[in-house]
């Protein structure tokens, strides 16, 4: 829906003048402002909409944090729960059970995990989101996108708290991380977020309309997660995609090379080689050994796609906010 | 003067459907086809709201005027046509939509002024005039979940109210908390008509419309019937779309093989001829054509007159000797003249009788045989229109005179009203 209102902050002082020493209301100050409703969508309008909104945001965000762990610091810590369990029972199957050879295992695993907590708890979290404020969208005009968008908000915060833990990680197994490869990250997080966001936004409004959109999710979120280098390393199943000539297919999941950014920076080995664990003495490949340009330029391309995915689920949007308020 | 919202040929359509599928397996097994019915909600609207107006929407339940108010504030958007709002806009369509249970009444203040499009800073200059109008400033820092509904109403009322908008929205909001907090909201709705602010409010009561709007739109199946002053808007909707304007299934108590039967009774008002309708305080005249086919000496002619929901208004006294006469052979025609009816707006109907003087027979009685409709273009509501005179005096002054400062509405039947609604 095109509803665009320009807010800018502090409007004040354009509508208000003070006459004899009082503060009063002027009409027609402030009406250089037009808001038009129709049937339009409006790309450029929704950004900027996006933009002078950028207060609520945030409050929405922290409204979703607040109600969800209470504001208090246990409520964190809580919210680590999921992900410490998770990172634990992939840490037993795969150290205790399928014995990998891999050093500092669960550093590996944190950094695909960080990755993809985001990606997961963002998307999971926007399929509900706007049925679940049906109350506000029925009743107040907003843009609504602002709900998605709050769900990533929140998925970052954790995303955070995950960064701190992880770092007290490093700390703990003495692992130093590739600094020179630290330049990947800034890309690939906004790469990350540019991308969780499009597809938050449009999972949250296909789920309007198709109720069962979240149970789907949850089933293809299963599937893409086995899809993306995270428990296990890339450089086990390049030979077979090469083989297949199918890297290019594994490569187009943006959560990909985004993962393998923070594992290449923060794990900072592409490669392991024997220990006295190891008895075959073989160099096991973990990621692929380019340089970081390469990595970069992948990340770059992840980003334009990204952006481009983004614009397209304003638009999709949209077209289904339209009715949102029939459809509740 | 400057049109604060341009409404431009708005239709709006909805999509009935016979059996709704809601989740791509239901889809999925039906071949993706839904039937429905398209309803349209809103059909060619078109109208300008002036700037500084107060402007009234009135109709009945599922006329479109709420959705119409939705499509205004940008909640649902239009099929075709375009809206344009000057300045800021802001919709109280339900007060305190949007709180959080579990938010404090702080944290919903700053949530609930966002959403309505204030900055933080905004907000916080704000926030003591929102937590003293509410009179919340005890349980400020209590969860909304265990405010009371008043508590959490006024909470939304004074969140609304003071985000200062250019063009204020109010969906039927305004009857809410005690009676004090009621004045206040009314007090502010009057600030902001001073203040040159625009209000669109939607109501389906004619009190809220008649009291506080300068126009009214009647809307019917989502049309305009018409936009006009508030009186002549709330005419036309008490006649045409609450459907008292047609009888429907008035009986008659004739008594068979009856002496007396009453014929045709019109009811004839000061302004007859001119327009159907009267206005409050004019004259009417009930005439009733009387078939006797014997001479009855002691006859009573009775009057009753009902309003629009079948409540007795008025009867005549049984016992009343200017209601006896005696009909000769042949009949007549009874007439009842009221030479002042105070009644306010609506349609009433009347009932005509004749029995006999001792009660012992009832001759005939046309239950609400017809009907007379009064409009009221001042501003006073109500079902009555009270002769009233308003004078101050001094409590400790010597003298008795009382000095009269207002001088009421003088209960001149005609006196000004004919210009008034001109």
């Amino acid at each position: 829906m095109s509803l665009s209102v320009d807010r800018p902050p502090g409007s004040e002082p354009e509508h208000v003048a003070t006459i004899g020493g009082s503060t009063r209301f002027v009409p027609g100050q402030s009406h250089d402002r037009i808001t038009v409703v129709n049937g339009k969508v409006e790309l450029g309008r929704r950004l900027k909409d996006l933009w002078t909104n950028r207060d609520l945001l945030i409050l929405l965000t922290r409204t979703e944090l607040k109600v969800k762990y209470k504001n208090s610091v246990l409520g964190y810590v809580w919210s680590m729960l999921n992900p410490a369990l998770v990172l634990g029972i992939y840490y037993v199957i795969f150290k205790v059970i399928a014995k990998t050879y891999q050093p500092h295992f669960a550093i590996w695993l944190f950094c695909g995990l960080l990755v993809w907590n985001l990606f997961n708890n963002a998307a999971m979290g926007s399929t509900t989101v706007v049925v679940g404020k049906a109350g506000i969208i029925k009743k107040v005009a907003f843009p609504r996108e602002l709900l998605a968008l709050s769900t990533v908000g929140v998925a970052m915060v954790l995303f955070a708290i995950q960064v701190v833990v992880l770092a007290v990680f490093l700390l703990i197994f003495q692992l130093v991380p590739d600094w020179q490869a630290m330049i990947l990250l800034p890309l690939a997080l906004v790469t990350l977020i540019i991308f969780t966001s499009a597809v938050s936004i449009f999972l949250s409004a296909a789920n309007v309309y198709l109720r069962d959109t979240q149970h789907l999710t949850e089933v293809l979120l299963m599937a893409w997660f086995w899809g993306t280098p995270i428990v296990y390393p890339y450089g086990q199943v390049q030979s077979h995609l090469a083989n297949w000539h199918l890297t290019w297919l594994y490569l187009a999941n943006p959560i990909a090379p985004i993962a393998m950014s923070f594992q290449r920076a923060i794990y900072g080995q592409t490669s392991y080689i024997a220990s006295q664990n190891n008895p075959t003495h073989k160099v096991t490949p973990l990621l692929p050994n380019v340089p970081l340009t390469q990595y970069a330029a992948l990340l770059g391309i992840m980003f334009v796609v990204s952006i481009g995915l983004f614009l397209a689920s304003l638009i999709v949007f949209g077209r289904l906010e339209g009715n949102f308020a029939e459809e509740l | 003067m400057s049109v604060a919202i341009e409404i431009r040929d708005i239709s709006k359509q909805f999509r009935l459907y016979n059996e709704k599928h809601t989740s791509l397996k239901e889809r999925v097994i039906h071949g993706g086809k839904m039937p429905f019915t398209p309803f349209w909600a809103l059909k060619n609207i078109t109208v300008d709201i002036n700037q500084g107006e107060t402007f009234g929407i009135l109709g009945r339940n599922g006329c479109g005027k709420s959705t119409l108010l939705k499509c205004v504030a940008g909640i649902i958007k239009p099929t075709s046509g375009e809206i344009r709002v000057r300045g800021s806009l802001a919709a109280m369509l339900e007060l305190g939509a949007g709180f959080q249970p579990d938010l404090s009444g702080r944290d919903n203040i700053y949530l609930n002024g966002s959403l309505l499009g204030l900055s933080h800073s905004e907000i916080e200059k704000r926030f003591d005039d929102i937590v003293a109008f509410a009179e919340l400033e005890e349980f400020i820092d209590n969860q909304v979940k265990f405010y009371s509904s008043g508590m959490y109403v006024r909470l939304g009322f004074a969140v609304a109210v003071n985000v200062e908008p250019d063009v204020l929205l109010v969906d039927e909001v305004l009857a809410v908390g005690d009676a004090n907090f009621q004045r206040k909201c009314l007090d502010h709705v009057k600030k902001f008509q001073r203040e040159g602010r625009t209000i669109v409010v939607v109501s389906h009561g004619t009190d809220t419309i008649r009291q506080n709007c300068n126009r009214v739109m009647v809307m019917n199946h989502g049309q305009v019937i018409t936009v006009d002053e508030p009186g002549e808007g709330i005419r036309v909707y008490m006649a045409d779309l609450l459907g008292v304007g047609t009888l429907e299934g008035s009986e008659s108590g004739g008594i068979e093989g009856n002496v007396l039967a009453i014929g045709t009774v019109q009811a004839e008002h000061g302004g007859s001829g001119s327009r159907p309708h009267m206005y409050a305080g004019e004259s009417l005249t009930v005439t009733a054509d009387v078939d006797s086919l014997a001479a009855v000496p002691d006859a009573m002619a009775t009057v009753a007159i009902h309003d629009d929901r079948n409540e007795l208004v008025f009867a005549s006294d049984p016992d009343d000797p200017a209601c006896q006469m005696e009909i000769p052979e042949g009949g007549g025609i009874v007439r009842f003249f009221f030479p002042e009816v105070p009644l306010l707006d609506g349609t009433y109907s009347v009932s005509v009788g004749v029995r006999s003087e001792k009660q012992t027979a009832i001759f005939d009685w046309k239950d609400q045989v017809t009907q007379f409709e009064v409009a009221n273009p001042g501003r006073t509501t109500g079902r009555v229109r009270l002769p009233l005179d308003v004078s101050f005096r001094l409590r400790s002054s010597g003298h008795t005179g009382e000095v009269p400062v207002v001088s009421g509405i003088p209960f001149a039947p005609l006196a000004g009203w004919e210009e008034s609604s001109a």
